[in-house]
């Protein structure tokens, strides 16, 4: 392989981690629809959501452009085996409890809102302008999400320690999203991405601050051995993707 | 992102077709607030011509928001119905849509639909975190007013209550 077109699939995998993040985590929200304790959270939900998927198809539309085989954001969403998506497995872990779900968002809008504020000044143009227009929605999601978190720890005792548990729960699946492997080191090289070192400082930061005003405990950070960015997920994937693929895979090229 | 540019005959000559494009374009509603035309929330970016074909910048306003894609159609149709020569629309996502290009205009009809118009933008990201909320209430002008939602109806909108008349409202938010 040339050291353009090795340079061109790095970017290729880098850039569908960022879109498989958004495409599973908005995926898992929608499932929310019709579901949330009250109308306000079904419509903020799914808004996230919306964004989510949004962010997704520009970053897998980009995806297909680097890859140069002419495969469109929506081939690449439907026509992928589970080992093929690069998401963090926090993404696809299960909803649970509304406080789960909660947490769960906490965690990826903090961590979204620190990358794609340093992304933006990223050497690949699309990227940092897919970054700074994305940015700006997070910014809602998370205001969103960390009140909440601030309304459930520092509520009932019940809404507490349900908090206390998911946080609890979900925590260790946070180690992978700032382990940085090669593929992240040669992207922050490039100046394609920042460094994760310095994104996990400032998520610790804002991390900090949130659960301090929610009244929870940071768990500590446990050895961890989930691969999502390489193609090694957790149970939960397969499942996400049988529901969101079904129609593509039993209808090839179905269109509405 | 690009519409294929379509085949419409002959054109008129440059600068007619380009006063003539903006005229077509200011007839456009945005599809979830009608009273409000495309070019009241400043979507339109550049309107060129390059290589005979004439092309028009549209930004999005959020990335998912499902009225980007009737937007665009609507574009299209309203230059098509306009017999103004091939076309193409380009999404442009850089710099990233603000709130702030919303036109004195556009935040007067929002206002009049009982919408909030958005606060200013502030040049650090970090600040509008838990510090953003509309001036007052649209009804009655109080400014003991209430957040009941970061998202309402759209992606774009927060929903608020009046703690003086208890009526709620929507608030346009700042991005």
């Amino acid at each position: 392989m040339s050291a353009a077109a090795a340079d061109s699939e790095a970017l290729f995998r880098y850039v569908l981690r960022l879109g498989d993040l958004s495409l599973v985590l908005g995926q898992r929200l929608g499932e929310w629809v019709g579901h949330a304790p009250a109308l306000e959270e079904d419509l903020g939900l799914a808004n996230i959501a919306l964004d989510l998927i949004g962010q997704a198809r520009l970053l897998l539309s980009y995806a297909g452009e680097i890859e140069g085989r002419g495969r469109s954001e929506d081939d690449i969403a439907y026509h992928r085996e589970q080992g093929e998506y690069l998401n963090p497995v926090l993404a696809e872990q299960p909803n649970g409890d509304f406080g789960q779900t909660i947490v769960r968002q906490v965690l990826i809008d903090a961590y979204q809102l620190e990358l794609y504020e340093r992304m933006a000044a990223s050497s690949d143009e699309r990227l940092a302008a897919i970054a700074a227009k994305s940015v700006k929605e997070t910014r809602y999601h998370l205001r969103y999400s960390g009140s909440w978190l601030v309304r459930l720890g520092d509520g009932t005792e019940q809404s507490h320690a349900l908090a206390q548990a998911a946080l609890g729960r979900l925590w260790p699946y946070t180690v992978e999203l700032f382990a940085e492997d090669d593929l992240d080191r040669a992207m922050a090289d490039g100046g394609v991405a920042p460094r994760l070192a310095e994104v996990h400082a400032a998520w610790t930061v804002r991390l900090d601050e949130l659960l301090g005003q929610a009244t929870l405990k940071r768990p500590g950070d446990r050895a961890h051995s989930w691969h999502g960015k390489r193609g090694q997920h957790s149970e939960h994937l397969g499942y996400i993707l049988a529901e969101m693929q079904y129609l593509q895979r039993a209808y090839p090229g179905a269109r509405w | 992102m690009n519409t294929p540019a379509l085949n419409l005959g002959n054109p008129p000559a440059g600068e007619d077709r380009i006063a003539l494009a903006w005229q077509a374009l200011a007839q456009v509603e945005d599809p979830e607030i009608p009273a409000l035309k495309i070019l009241d929330l400043g979507l339109i970016r550049f309107v060129r011509v390059h290589a005979g074909v004439l092309e028009i910048g549209l930004s999005p306003t959020y990335v998912g928001c499902p009225a980007t894609e009737v937007i665009r159609h609507d574009v299209v149709q309203a230059l098509r119905d306009a017999q103004i020569g091939d076309c193409v629309v380009t999404s442009v996502l850089s710099p990233a849509w603000s709130s702030d290009w919303i036109t004195a205009a556009g935040r007067q009809k929002l206002l009049e639909l009982g919408i909030v118009p958005p606060a200013r933008a502030v040049s650090k990201l970090r600040e509008v975190l838990g510090a953003e909320r509309p001036s007052a209430c649209p009804l009655c002008q109080s400014t003991d007013t209430q957040c009941i939602s970061e998202f309402g109806s759209t992606p774009c909108k927060a929903l608020h209550r009046c703690r003086a008349c208890l009526e709620p409202f929507e608030y346009f938010k700042c991005i």
